[in-house]
């Protein structure tokens, strides 16, 4: 199935239940026509905390590029001896 | 019956009159204890700076059943220049990968070794996962990366921490099969290849990778180009 038609199934199944709540009156007519609103809202903001952790716990590596720096030097160093022109850009 | 393995792998370039040349050295030195049967064939659009005389001086180091020259005539994109590697890939897996020391030679026995563990299609290198990260980058472009992974993970529900990656391992007929169906252009590419392997059901793994900015002119991340992914998501989010 396409992806996007799974994107519609999840959200005709959650209409359903919304219409269904709407029609069984089991909570406050005036809470649930809003809770479409609190859901997109919701996911807004788990969105907005999934950016934020993610940010703070951006893997870095100072430390590569030393070791990069190094590799480059030993690359540069056999490759002069061995008669290829890595000259100065 | 043990069949041994070969591993094409293809590198585009332009202007990499330097960088290309300590690529090479390092994945000899990485590849070649391991006892690793490999081939590079390098994929040059025409470069204006002498690459392809570097690749030639190489060639007589290190063999030219080692080392392909593939060049085309002038700059015609990443994608067409990984068809026409594969064409002379004489390799069963395929390994994609950046010229300019952004992707490590070191990473490549970790990504054979994960392929022969799991005896998954392909191997791909994720700059998110512990292990991995990156280097050279600024507080804005780690948000909009980060960003932009959580919008296309919610959208796409990929199967991948990092999409737009290009350092990858691929079995053959994998990538022929994949590629053929893809139409993107640029790091959209990488996004499709891999979100429609992940549709066909194709074994999928990931390694951590470390990758270093390019030192000097690093690449601004401007409007147009978020303009193109966001683009690139809605196309994907309908196609595949």
């Amino acid at each position: 199935m396409k992806h996007v038609l799974k994107i519609f199934s999840l959200l005709l199944v959650i209409s359903a239940l919304w219409i269904g709540l709407l029609q069984a009156s089991i909570l406050p007519q005036s809470h649930t026509w809003l809770l479409p609103i609190y859901f997109i809202v919701s996911l807004g903001c788990y969105g907005l905390l999934m950016v934020g952790v993610g940010l703070m716990r951006f893997p870095t590596c100072p430390q590569e590029a030393l070791l990069l720096q190094q590799d480059i030097a030993e690359a540069k160093g056999f490759l002069k001896q061995s008669g290829v022109d890595v000259g100065c850009k | 019956m043990e069949q041994k393995n070969k591993y094409s792998i293809i590198v585009p370039t332009y202007n990499e009159r330097l960088n290309i040349a300590l690529i090479v050295y390092l994945i000899f030195k990485h590849l070649r204890s391991r006892d690793v049967d490999f081939e590079i064939i390098v994929v040059d659009d025409g470069s204006p700076d002498g690459t392809q005389e570097v690749v030639k001086q190489l060639q007589k180091l290190y063999g030219e059943d080692h080392i392909l020259l593939r060049p085309r005539p002038k700059k015609l994109g990443l994608g067409t220049a990984y068809i026409h590697g594969l064409k002379h890939a004489s390799g069963n897996f395929v390994v994609i990968m950046d010229a300019d020391l952004s992707h490590h030679p070191k990473y490549l026995p970790s990504f054979i070794k994960k392929q022969l563990e799991t005896g998954a299609s392909i191997v791909t290198g994720t700059r998110y996962s512990k292990g991995g990260g990156v280097h050279g980058w600024n507080l804005m472009r780690k948000l909009t990366s980060r960003g932009a992974n959580v919008l296309a993970q919610t959208l796409l529900w990929p199967g991948v921490s990092d999409l737009t990656g290009s350092f990858r391992l691929y079995r053959k007929s994998v990538l022929e099969d994949v590629i053929s169906s893809c139409v993107s252009k640029g790091y959209v590419f990488q996004m499709e290849m891999i979100v429609r392997a992940s549709r066909e059901g194709y074994h999928i793994e990931e390694v951590p990778i470390t990758f270093v900015d390019r030192v000097f002119g690093s690449s601004k991340l401007g409007g147009s180009e978020i303009v193109e992914y966001l683009k690139g998501l809605v196309y994907l989010l309908v196609t595949t």
